[in-house]
Formats: C-alpha cells, structure tokens, sequence
C-alpha cells in the first residue's frame, strides 16, 4: 500500500504525516470499524467512500474523539517528531437546526474563536478576522446573515471557512449529501483543492460522488468496516473489492477513454 | 441588605401595590428569576429541551414526596437531589443516542408524577400541597431571596464562562469536539443548572406552569431576533416585563401571581408572532 507519491502541492512540505493506527468501534456488540489503518501525508486530499453504513462517518468521529474506540491518531511533523495533539477541523455533512433560530454567520464564528460570550458583545478584531476567513471561500458577504438563510452551498462553504480557522494539520470532511445542485459539489471540492494547495494540511473527505473523486482527490480508501483498498483513484476503482461493491462500470467510464473523464 | 430595598422601593414606586412588603419581596424574586429564566430559556428553546425542563419540573412532586417521607421540614434539599438524579439520568439516555429521548423523558416525567400523587396523598392530605402546584410568590421570605440571589449570581457566571462552547455544542457536537469543546462536560453543566433552577422556583412559580416562563420569552424572543445577542437581550427583557407587569395585574385581580405572568408573556409570544409574520 505504499505507493510513490512524486509531485506535492506548491505549499506543503509534504513530510508531516498521521498516521490513523487500529481503529476499531464496537456499538451494541457489533463491529462498526475493525482495525482501520491510514496513513495520510499533508497535502494530500484521501477520499474516504464505500457503501452506506460501512462506517465512513463513524470514522471521523472516531477522528475527532467523538465516539470510543481501540485505535490510535498519530501525527507526525516534518522531522517525524510526533507532536501530541494535532488541530483538527471538521465539517459536518449537515446541520440540523430549527431554520428559526436566531444564529448569524458571526456567531457561529466567534462562539468558536473567542472567549468573549456572543451573547453580550463581540470584539471588532474577531470581526475582521471572521471576515478574512470568510473571504477565503468568497462568502464574506455573508457575514450577518442568519444560518438559517443561507442556501445549501452557501452553508457549506460557512462550514468549511470555519473548520480551518485557524489552520488545522488534519481537515475531515463530510460531504453534503442533500441541498446542493451538482455545480455546486464541483465549486465545493474545487475550494478544497485550492485549501489543499496552499495550506499545510492533510485533508480526509467522505464522498459518494465517483466522477468528482477521481477528479479532485490524490487517494482513495476504499472503506467497507475496514479499509478493503487504497491507493491513486483508478487503481481502487478497478480493484477486485471495489467492483464486488460497485461493479465494473466506474473503472471502465471514468479511466477507460484517456481524454475526458466525465461524460 | 432588606431594608435599603424597601426603601429603594418606596422611594421610586410611589404605588399603592408596592406599599406592601410582601409585594416588595415578590417583586425582588422576580427580577431575580425572570432574567435568569429568559436567559436559560434561550439554549432550551435552541436546543429542542423544552419537554426536558417540563420532566423535570414534574419530577419535583416525588422530590417532595420523599422529603416528606423521611420528615424534612422543608423539602427543597429532597426536591433538587432528585430533580439532579433525573436530570442525570435523562441527559445519559441523551448521549446514549437511544432514538426515542421524548418517550423516555415522557415515562420519567409521568412516573415521577404518578409516585408523587400516591405517596403525597396517602391518608388523603394531598390538598396541603397544592401550593407546589399553582406556586406562592406571595409569601417568599427574604431567606429565600438569599438563596435565589445566589444562583442567580452563580448562573451569571457560568453564563459567562461556558455559554461559547454550550452554543457550538448546539450547533453541532462533532463541530464543537474539532474546536476542542468537552461536549460532554458542557452539556451535563447546563442540564444540571436548568434541573438547579427549575426546582429552586418551584414554590414559588408553581409545578404547572414553571416551564412556560422557561419557554415563553426565549420563544417569542425567536420570532424577532436574527442572532444571538438580539435573542438574549429581547428574551430577558421580554421575561423581566412580563414578571413585573403579572405581579402587578395578580395584585389588582386577586389571582396567582405565576399563572398571570404566564399569561402576560403568553401575549407576548403572540404578538411578537403576528409581528414576525407581518415582516415576512
């Protein structure tokens, strides 16, 4: 499994790396992960799919510490030193909240990023610092609107400016599944690329869209209660695991004709 | 401590209501609790608890039951060890992620309730503990404004410390855990200080009707405010007025003090709706 990686993105150094050993979460007797291991380099984006309930999501709150579980979340700097606690940011597949609620973008942000309870006043530098990261995925117009205004990308991409700041070593994403048109899943993993590019940080996306992982993701991990294959894109597609899952089709459409990759 | 209130009162309220010193009490219980509760109100009302605050209002029932079993003279002490047992045990039955938290709150709620009733009403006494039901703001002493000015102080506080991190748990749990929150931990604080609150009013706001002072304000709040500073400031004020406008509509009608506060921010929360509709 430990493939030649050649080229790394302009920004990262590419040497830091964590190192996801033995995961394993048992829920009411049943395995729901069973020794997951992954190894991940910073600037690398590793999409993580498989069938539904196999656990993706499970996983990354097993990342996060959210849930028990038997394994170990190494993270390694660049001169292999491993450096406790790494940051973690994360962006949840989806909120469930009232579409009433009385919750602005600042909020949300400085709830986050400040000590000072949103409730009784907000300091001016927090706000031009939300305002900077907003400005990184374009949406620093939406600075005062309410969450439950926001249409579906336009959440996500709220999200995602709050998961990385400040700058984590290790980013989780769950991807939408819901309330977002397919150019907006492009213009999503297309920010996601361009973070990867210029920040140092390693990047897990849980994904159900095949055409858009191969497109934008540098590995792929194969996960069905364990990780069943790993590796560049085309290699899991036509992996023997993959097609007992999915069948051939993706393999043979997405990789076959060299020029295009879509339809 | 008393006595520069009652001269406080007697020197900006020149009314015939305040001439009383009970109504002086009752009216220093209600700027201490009203706020408190329109402040607590704003996370129970975000977070989908209004059922948990209502369990646990109920609870206190066998919460005096038992202290009347074991011979307290007041019950409060037994009244907010259970109401903290309970509270425990339906925030765990939380965090299990069992599917169905309303139905076992709801099997709580009645069973607290029902072994409430039987033991209370054994020897058929149960009328001496109607005031539990209805509450008696009236009669709150300045021991008890003692104590309430204590949690008050203390709920300020935590409001202070934690209210980020609650608020980002509400938001979203893994969310909060990336940013280094102990969900855990933040969620247990604030059911406890709801379970603490809820029971120490009890008395004097009434079993019935406690959890809509806990709602009401922080509901009607919703229907105009677009972040959280406006929720907060419009949910306390909101409850503040409606405490001191009932207590002075219960003194000229005659009727229970806690019931009319009800009713003043139940025309809140309606007005404020028809506002909210009328600006959409």
């Amino acid at each position: 499994m430990d493939e030649e990686i050649t080229s790394y993105p302009r920004n990262s150094c590419g040497l830091c790396c964590t190192k996801i050993e033995n995961i394993g979460v048992i829920k009411g007797g049943k395995d729901i992960l069973k020794d997951v291991n992954l190894h991940i380099h910073c600037g690398e984006m590793t999409a993580l799919i498989g069938p539904n309930g196999a656990g993706k999501s499970t996983l990354l709150k097993a990342i996060l510490g959210e849930i028990k579980n038997t394994g170990k979340l190494q993270f390694l700097d660049h001169k292999g030193k491993h450096t406790g606690n790494p940051l973690i940011g994360y962006v949840p597949q989806h909120l469930y909240f009232d579409r009433n609620s009385p919750v602005s973008v600042l909020d949300l942000f400085c709830s986050a990023k400040s000590e000072i309870p949103i409730w009784l006043w907000k300091n001016r530098n927090t706000k031009s610092e939300v305002k900077e990261s907003l400005d990184k995925v374009r949406a620093s117009h939406l600075i005062n609107k309410k969450l439950g205004n926001l249409s579906g990308g336009e959440l996500q991409r709220v999200l995602l400016a709050l998961s990385i700041d400040p700058v984590p070593d290790i980013l989780l994403l769950d991807e939408p599944v819901s309330g977002i048109d397919q150019q907006g899943m492009e213009i999503f993993y297309q920010t996601v690329s361009e973070l990867r590019e210029n920040f140092d940080m390693s990047i897990i996306l849980v994904s159900h869209d095949f055409s858009l992982v191969a497109k934008y993701s540098d590995r792929v991990a194969l996960l069905n209660k364990t990780i069943l294959s790993c590796g560049k894109p085309a290699e899991v597609y036509s992996s023997k695991e993959f097609i007992n899952l999915f069948g051939e089709v993706w393999a043979r459409g997405l990789f076959d004709n060299k020029g295009g990759t879509e339809s | 401590m008393m006595d520069l209130w009652y001269t406080l009162v007697n020197f900006l309220l020149p009314f015939d209501w305040a001439t009383h010193s009970f109504m002086k009490n009752a009216l220093l219980a209600v700027i201490l609790v009203c706020p408190l509760f329109g402040l607590l109100g704003t996370m129970v009302v975000n977070n989908k608890m209004a059922f948990f605050s209502d369990a646990i209002g109920h609870s206190a029932l066998t919460g005096i039951a038992i202290g009347v079993l074991l011979g307290m003279q007041n019950p409060l002490l037994s009244m907010l060890a259970f109401s903290i047992i309970l509270a425990l045990a339906i925030s765990s039955a939380r965090t299990m992620s069992l599917n169905s938290t309303d139905t076992i709150i709801g099997i709580f709620s009645s069973t607290s309730v029902a072994l409430g009733i039987v033991i209370l009403s054994k020897g058929g006494g149960f009328t001496k503990y109607s005031t539990y039901l209805i509450g008696d703001l009236l009669s709150i002493s300045s021991k008890d404004l003692a104590l309430l000015a204590i949690v008050f102080a203390s709920v300020i506080v935590l409001w202070f410390v934690m209210f980020n991190r609650l608020f980002l748990t509400s938001i979203n749990k893994s969310l909060a855990r990336s940013k280094r929150v102990n969900t855990v931990i933040v969620e247990m604080v604030f059911t406890l200080i709801v379970a603490i609150v809820v029971t120490i009013s009890i008395q004097w706001l009434g079993i019935l009707i406690i959890n809509s002072l806990l709602v009401l304000p922080a509901g009607s709040s919703r229907n105009l405010a677009s972040n959280m500073k406006q929720y907060h400031a419009l949910s306390i004020a909101i409850s503040l007025i409606s405490g001191i406008l009932g207590l002075i509509i219960s003194y000229y009608l005659g009727t229970a003090t806690g019931a009319t506060i009800v009713l003043v921010s139940a025309a809140f929360y309606f007005t404020t709706l028809v506002m909210a509709r009328i600006r959409n």
